[in-house]
């Protein structure tokens, strides 16, 4: 077992452990905090296995954009802090979800282990050659991409500043999360 | 570096990723699940490219890209959400509402 090795199982064991608290834990702005932990220590995974561009980015777009966002939406959605047990299902579905998951997870297993290859030495991509290939033969994907980020963005947008179909009163207050209170009789 | 640790990572993960997807009634905890198994699919990428089997550094674009997807499909999930928060007043998947 290489040093690299060794950092790699040290940064994955933290990402599976952090993991599986982000997912069982019944405080919701602990999952999101969980969450970061996790997605960080994937960061390092990426930095052991030399991929350090895809390293900074997860930090920055998973670390600091999406963990933002749902830590947004558990405030605007007006979650409790405290720890409550209804934000999972019960004890049955659980069990259910949990050999759902090791189903899969064990699916993957029997379709990579036996493909595992121990590499002399790890191809570092570096940022020159993958900037070079992006823009060279990846550079209609991007393209694509950038017009996926805008109509989501667009859509987004869009979807927030929807109005219930029956209410066409006070559309100023729709933007609001106080909204839901106006048209409660009907609901 | 054996690619045994990133495997191995890849399928914990999205196991992990698949039971909190199933298991979460907060609707924005379930987005959760679903980042971690994109999380795993990251790890199968960049294990690819750092075994160097990818052609025009494709294990490093894509994972770019499948960041720059999961980015834009959480921004959207999460105006759903909202929405759905504004209509119902609650985001539980198996409520009835208000």
């Amino acid at each position: 077992m290489t040093g690299l090795d060794l950092a790699f199982a040290t940064f994955g064991l933290i990402a599976v452990v952090c993991g599986l608290l982000a997912v069982t834990t019944t405080r919701v702005v602990h999952a999101a905090l969980w969450l970061v932990v996790s997605l960080g220590a994937l960061a390092g995974c990426f930095l052991v296995m030399g991929a350090e561009f895809v390293a900074l980015v997860q930090v920055l777009i998973y670390v600091g954009a999406i963990v933002v966002l749902v830590l947004f939406a558990l405030m605007l959605t007006r979650s409790p802090i405290a720890a409550q047990t209804e934000v999972s299902v019960g004890p049955r579905r659980r069990v259910l979800a949990a050999v759902l998951g090791a189903a899969s997870a064990a699916l993957l297993l029997a379709v990579l282990v036996p493909v595992v290859a121990v590499l002399p030495e790890r191809t570092v991509t570096s940022t020159e050659v993958m900037a070079r290939d992006l823009f060279g033969v990846w550079v209609w994907p991007f393209e694509l991409l950038s017009v996926l980020l805008l109509s989501a963005l667009v859509a987004a947008f869009a979807v927030s500043r929807m109005d219930r179909p029956s209410e066409d009163t006070a559309p100023a207050h729709a933007s609001s999360t106080d909204a839901p209170l106006l048209g409660e009789a009907e609901a | 570096m054996s690619l045994l640790g990133p495997y191995v990572l890849a399928a914990l993960l999205v196991g992990i990723g698949v039971y909190g997807a199933l298991s979460r009634r907060n609707a924005v905890l379930m987005l959760i699940g679903v980042e971690l198994i994109l999380g795993g699919a990251l790890v199968l990428l960049v294990s690819t490219a750092a075994a160097g089997q990818d052609q025009w550094s494709g294990g490093t674009v894509l994972s770019l890209f499948v960041i720059t997807i999961a980015a834009a499909e959480v921004a959207v999930a999460l105006a759903v959400i909202l929405g759905v928060f504004r209509f119902r007043g609650e985001i539980d998947l198996f409520g009835r509402g208000r």
